[in-house]
């Protein structure tokens, strides 16, 4: 991550991490998700849901801060994202 | 079908703790933005920790009107125009309950544009969201009272040529003592409004501007749902306490958004309460209310 100037608590901040979930059958293939996940983190995918849409997969999986907003977005309640503790970074700059 | 697709779903959305499971996958079309807002909704809820006992959603008849179908709070689906209505005798009869109208442009300020002006008017405790996607969505796209200058709705081929209402406008001047627009790409700050317009005492509004794709975007070749939400991004600008005057909405124009009016004025059953104490002095009982706050 790059900042305008380090942080005094630099040692302290941490980058959250979240783990994606994403309910394929629901997804009406949008594309909110994937649009503005601040991450690039999504994608649509090649593959067809029951219904014939496109949902979207991680890409970049790793890259997820678990800021939500591809959840909050979502029009069709088919994704969300937890919080993972375990893999969280160390902030560098 | 439905019931089917979601046969195949084995997790929880943490959304599902305020839907109504029975009727998900919702009808909406695809890019539709009426879920979003009701995302919004439900974390505004979550996030002011309510009781959720005394939380009543009241919608009328439209696209967006399904929403009190599907939230799992004690909902009420009225008849077309009659949401406000129906909640003010909900909010008479049990004044200790938030009550949440949600409903759409058509249903609200063209049916129901009386009732909507003299509830605010009258300073109701009670939260209005009203979802302006600029057209009777569900009987397939009829011009409102709030489609732009110029574009087209299936009743004006050759655009439309009617003022629309500026809805800030329009609740603030009848009386609203909280009036806020967002967008539906605004999510966060939508759900930030509508828990101050929750916990507001009086009447509280909040416009959500939300694509309809299948109707005010095809047929003004808008392109998807995605595409009015780019727009919103590229097109949105913040003016908190805007001058209400200039936040009229034209065709594929400027969107003003902020929090516009935010202000403190006796509410319908505290002026109930004054007028009953000045006319029978110790002999008046005052009636309880306030919306949960007291
Ligand atoms: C008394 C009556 N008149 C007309 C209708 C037809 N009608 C159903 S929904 C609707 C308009 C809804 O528009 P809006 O509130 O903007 O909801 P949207 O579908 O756009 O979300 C109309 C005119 C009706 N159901 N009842
Ligand atoms: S939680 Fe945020 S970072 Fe993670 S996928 Fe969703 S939008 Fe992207
Ligand atoms: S926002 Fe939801 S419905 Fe849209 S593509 Fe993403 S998961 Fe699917
Ligand atoms: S017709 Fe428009 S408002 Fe109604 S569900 Fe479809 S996109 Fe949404
Ligand atoms: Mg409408």
């Amino acid at each position: 991550m790059k900042f305008w100037r380090t942080p005094l608590d630099i040692d302290k901040l941490q980058i959250p991490r979240g783990e994606l979930h994403i309910l394929k059958e629901r997804c009406k293939g949008c594309a909110f998700c994937v649009e503005y996940c601040p991450k690039g983190v999504l994608e649509l995918s090649e593959e067809f849901n029951s219904k014939g849409y496109h949902p979207p997969v991680a890409v970049k999986p790793e890259e997820c801060v678990n800021c939500d907003l591809c959840e909050m977005l979502c029009p069709d309640f088919a994704i969300y994202c937890v919080r993972t503790e375990a893999g969280e970074k160390e902030v560098t700059t | 079908m439905s019931a089917k697709v979601e046969e195949l779903i084995k997790e929880e959305h943490p959304m599902e703790r305020l839907l109504r499971m029975d009727r998900i996958p919702h009808i909406w079309c695809p890019t539709c933005g009426l879920g979003t807002t009701v995302t919004a909704l439900s974390t505004a809820l979550e996030q002011l920790q309510l009781d959720l006992n005394n939380v009543a959603v009241v919608s009328g008849i439209g696209c967006t009107g399904r929403v009190a179908g599907y939230m799992k709070l004690d909902s009420f689906h009225t008849t077309h125009g009659r949401a406000v209505p129906f909640a003010l005798g909900l909010h008479i009869a049990r004044p200790e309950l938030k009550t949440i109208v949600f409903s759409g442009d058509g249903d609200l300020i063209s049916i129901g544009g009386n009732h909507f002006i003299h509830t605010a008017r009258r300073n109701v405790d009670m939260t209005i969201i009203c979802v302006n996607n600029f057209i009777y969505a569900m009987t397939g796209g009829q011009v409102a009272p709030t489609t732009p200058l110029t574009a087209k709705a299936a009743t004006t081929p050759y655009g439309n040529w009617e003022h629309p209402f500026n809805l800030p406008l329009l609740a603030a001047s009848s009386g609203a003592v909280y009036v806020a627009r967002w967008t539906a790409l605004h999510v966060r700050r939508l759900t930030a409004a509508i828990k101050e317009a929750i916990s507001k005492r009086g009447f509280s509004f909040v416009e959500v501007i939300a694509p309809c794709s299948t109707l005010y975007a095809r047929i003004n070749k808008l392109g998807t749902g995605l595409d009015l939400m780019k727009f919103y991004h590229d097109n949105s600008v913040i003016r908190h306490g805007a001058d209400l005057n200039d936040v009229d909405i034209d065709f594929q124009s400027k969107i003003v958004v902020g929090k516009f009016v935010d202000i403190e004025k006796p509410t319908y059953i505290d002026c109930l309460n004054e007028g009953g104490k000045r006319a029978f002095g110790d002999k008046y009982k005052p009636y309880g209310g306030g919306n949960g706050n007291n």
